[in-house]
């Protein structure tokens, strides 16, 4: 309605807390990029704009390496985590009731993951399953799923189930209904999800440190075995390079289901 | 027992947003004591006027004097007015009593001063045995009493009540308009309901202010609003009416296809008119009359019959009110007939005539 | 096919079950292998000793709880609460008037703030932290900045409050959602009934908004405590090996010690603070009884 326009009264001190705290959370990010195209190799001095570390990064074999691993990771996870989580939101919003399923299947979430770490070293090992690229891709595509389940389950609240009996009446089968009706509503949600699925498997370290191993790092594992002899300017670069990915990742995400608006 | 001076006083509000103008210039008093209603379908502006009452909004011009004294000056939370909120905005957090308790808390009064306040009002709207129950575990009738104990115990010179029948079902309805009517001369305060639904202003208020599109188009008691529009649209938002339009003449209106009908008015011959009909008004008989017409449908309704008739010479089916069951059937000639005394002349649809602006006092 | 039944009440809704079966198995056995097993086996491992070479050996007991009372990973575990709480008071600090603040945006700002708390969450981990020893070194970033105004600089890096602000910088988004979240929820009409019966916008903040938003705020914290405390990559890269918190412990059981069992004992620790917050958190948002929602 033209009539009502929500008061909103001032401001006030808040403010203060409010930009400091994305000075605070941006001036890290921004120094690194803006370090990333320093023309010498001093950390802290600016020397002038160049784009020399950027060709530098591709060229290192040991960040190439885990940036192959990564990707092969990430992809496996998003992949599984999407087919999963995609079933087992729709199962869950169909036929179950209670939220306890519910809770269960977003739990990874929010489980720290020093636990889900050492509880799946400690199961690798038991199986005496040998640790490699394979073992972090199962473990990723655990919380994966759960971010996938969480994501496509908001999704569905929002699906208008009577599409689907309208499919029925009309002849079509169950997984006839499930693909050419269900996934196309939903395919906002899974491509967000993948997306941030994606994201996540690329930048996660702790569970990785842990089921991998030392002759199969990921990109995150790499970036930490560096840092701890020293910051390069060559990993300002990287990390720009991963920051540009992650940002569109997310934008992209946003645009498809407007998850801000369901926090 | 009406005090001379007006309690609220309404004068010239003008509120603009943009391009959007949601009061265009009103004006009104509401006097000491009496139960009023604003009334008037969504986007007439009696919502911002009840906001700019309550002080959530500010106009963007005019004034509004509480006891002759300018309240647009004070700040929201120190006007001596309440509202009770068509949702209630009950605190989830607090039990009844603590709700209710709220506004006197903020007036830092003695806790026992407090608590028999509490008491008193509690019983008064009947809510003495849930005083510690959790507000989300009330009935909305409850939920209803809650909200009005809460805004009634501080005493205000105003009762704000926005569409305050509106959630509640049927037959609860009608107990919460005799309530209400109970309460508020019980309690000796003035009531303001703001609405939608003219049934629920007509059935409560000593006088109601008509708004249509941010003006106020008639203000009048509700026997006068239903038997004296002013305006077109007051005639036809307010029960049901037959409209015929026409031109005015010296001794009525002329309309086209059925020829001069004998009215009192003011308008100036020749100007663009309706006439008003009650259904009720309207005479069917199977005998010849002043007006020929054919059955078009019959709607029976246990009290009385309407019987929707095609006047030859008229585009429209004329309704007609009887209190009884008719002996007749659709497709039947009768006579139809109009007494001209209860014949209401309004303007045709346009700016507000000056006399229909005028105030009656209650 | 599998003919797990997910149905609610057993027995006669087989049919449903099966139904049900293609839907739920993939994932819910994804979970069960890899999620539900390995934290049932940490349970079990911190009831069990270790092995001569590593490894466990499936003898009962109750050996690795009692060495957390000895000091020195009492130690541990004290600062690691103290440090976390360091961490959460600061992120509340901050934290609640940027939420707050955020809801009161136009809905288009609204949508940019929240994105723009969102993003470096979704950075990387270790380039977040990285960041900051650019930041700390001695010759790094905020000395130079300090430099320009005469300041000495300052031995910034590899001290503990430079393990509080990184920590805080990791988690600083996880406070700020809940607690918008919850401030979101609230039905904006409670503050203009308040306001109506004469609080003023003190009082209204005090008595309405605040204990409203106390189930968000109590979840921020529990997001931001626990893994605070499990964090060890932080107080290595920036507290270079200095701080000590429970994270790095329970890293270096596992892989340097090759002690799991006590490793397991240390993270259930935290896992249990984990789930005791939680119901905590979750008793209080209950006595918040939820009122008619905004759209009402």
């Amino acid at each position: 309605m033209a009539e009502r326009v929500a008061k909103r009264g001032g401001l006030g001190i808040a403010q203060i807390p409010f930009w400091l705290t994305y000075v605070f959370l941006y001036v890290p990010i921004i120094i690194v990029v803006i370090m990333s195209f320093n023309a010498s190799d001093n950390l802290f001095v600016w020397s002038g704009f160049s784009l020399q570390w950027y060709p530098t990064v591709f060229q290192n074999s040991a960040i190439m390496e885990g940036l192959g691993n990564t990707l092969i990771v990430a992809a496996g996870a998003t992949v599984i985590a999407v087919i999963c989580g995609t079933l087992l939101a729709v199962g869950i919003q169909r036929y179950t009731r209670g939220g306890l399923i519910r809770a269960f299947a977003t739990a990874p979430a929010l489980l720290p993951d020093l636990l889900l770490a050492i509880g799946l070293l400690s199961l690798f090992a038991l199986l005496q399953f040998t640790l490699g690229l394979y073992s972090v891709m199962i473990a990723h595509s655990v919380f994966a799923t759960a971010f996938v389940t969480a994501i496509v389950l908001a999704r569905l609240a929002h699906v208008d189930p009577s599409l689907e009996e309208a499919s029925r009446d009309l002849g079509a089968g169950h997984v006839r209904t499930f693909l050419r009706v269900t996934v196309p509503q939903l395919a906002p949600g899974i491509l967000a999800g993948a997306l941030l699925a994606f994201t996540l498997s690329l930048d996660e370290f702790v569970i990785a440190f842990f089921t991998t191993a030392p002759t199969t790092p990921t990109l995150p594992i790499v970036i930490y075995s560096m840092v701890r002899f020293g910051v390069t300017p060559e990993i300002n670069a990287l990390a720009t390079i991963l920051l540009v990915v992650s940002v569109t990742a997310v934008l992209v995400a946003q645009r498809l289901t407007k998850f801000t608006e369901n926090l | 027992m009406t005090s001379p001076q007006p309690l609220l006083s309404v004068r010239d509000v003008r509120t603009v947003y943009g391009d959007v103008v949601a009061l265009d210039g009103v004006s009104f008093d509401i006097l000491e004591n009496e139960f009023f209603a604003l009334l008037g379908p969504s986007g007439s502006g009696k919502t911002t006027l009840l906001r700019s009452i309550a002080g959530f909004e500010t106009p963007t011009a005019g004034e509004i004097d509480l006891d002759g004294k300018n309240l647009l000056s004070v700040p929201a939370h120190k006007r001596p007015i309440n509202l009770m909120f068509q949702s209630y905005a009950l605190f989830p957090h607090m039990s009844v009593a603590k709700n209710v308790a709220y506004g006197l808390e903020a007036e830092r009064l003695p806790k026992d001063e407090i608590a028999s306040r509490v008491d008193d009002i509690l019983a008064t709207v009947g809510l003495s045995h849930l005083a510690s129950r959790r507000t989300s575990a009330l009935s909305g009738g409850q939920r209803q009493r809650v909200a009005l104990a809460r805004a009634l115990v501080k005493r205000p010179r105003l009762l704000l009540l926005d569409e305050p029948l509106s959630a509640l079902d049927r037959k609860v309805r009608a107990e919460m308009q005799s309530e209400l009517k109970r309460l508020q001369h019980e309690v000796g305060m003035t009531f303001v309901v703001v609405t939608h639904d003219q049934e629920e202003a007509m059935s409560m208020a000593d006088r109601v202010a008509v708004l249509e599109d941010g003006r106020l188009e008639q203000l009048d008691t509700p026997v006068g609003l239903y038997s004296k529009p002013r305006t077109r649209f007051v005639a036809a938002f307010i029960g049901t009416a037959n409209l015929l339009e026409g031109r005015a003449t010296a001794g009525g209106i002329d309309v086209p296809g059925i020829g001069e009908l004998r009215a009192e008015h003011e308008l100036a011959p020749g100007d663009a008119a309706t006439a008003v009909i009650r259904p009720e008004d309207v005479t069917v008989t199977r005998e010849p009359a002043a007006l020929a017409g054919t059955v078009v449908d019959i709607f029976f309704l246990g009290g009385s019959t309407t019987v929707s008739v095609a006047v030859d010479g008229l585009a429209d089916p004329v309704r007609c009110t009887v209190h009884a069951a008719v002996g007749l059937a659709r497709g039947d000639v009768v006579g139809v007939s109009i007494a001209p005394e209860r014949i209401v002349v309004v303007p045709a649809a346009g700016p507000t005539s000056p006399a229909a602006l005028q105030e009656v006092s209650g | 096919m599998s003919s797990r039944s997910t149905a609610p009440s057993p027995g006669a809704r087989l049919r449903r079950g099966l139904a049900a079966a293609p839907f739920l198995a993939p994932g819910g056995l994804l979970l069960i292998a890899f999620v539900f097993i390995p934290i049932a086996l940490v349970t079990v491992y911190a009831f069990f000793q270790r092995g001569r070479f590593g490894g466990v050996v499936f003898d009962f007991t109750l050996d690795n709880f009692v060495r957390l009372a000895d000091p020195l990973y009492l130690g541990v575990i004290a600062q690691s609460i103290g440090v976390g709480l360091m961490v959460t008071a600061i992120a509340l600090l901050l934290g609640f008037p940027t939420a707050w603040v955020i809801t009161r945006l136009p809905a288009k700002w609204r949508t940019i703030a929240l994105i723009a708390v969102l993003l470096p969450f979704w950075t990387n981990f270790l380039i977040r932290t990285y960041a900051w020893i650019l930041l700390f070194n001695n010759a790094g970033w905020i000395n130079k900045t300090l430099g320009v105004f005469g300041i000495e600089p300052l031995d910034l890096l590899y001290s503990l409050p430079a393990v509080v602000v990184g920590l805080v910088y990791m988690y600083l988004p996880l406070m700020i959602l809940p607690i918008y979240s919850s401030l979101d929820r609230m039905d904006p009409l409670l503050g203009e009934a308040a306001t109506n019966l004469g609080s003023s916008p003190f009082r209204v903040f005090r008595t309405i908004t605040l204990p409203l938003a106390i189930p968000g705020i109590l979840t921020g914290c529990v997001f931001v405590l626990v893994p605070a405390m499990g964090n060890f990559v932080i107080p290595e890269l920036i507290g270079g090996g200095k701080t000590v918190l429970i994270g790095n412990l329970v890293r270096d059981q596992f892989l340097k010690a090759r002690d799991w069992p006590f490793g397991a004992a240390l993270t259930l620790v935290l896992t249990v603070l984990l789930l005791i917050l939680l119901a905590v958190q979750s008793r209080v948002s209950a006595r918040v009884t939820e009122g008619p929602g905004r759209r009402g």
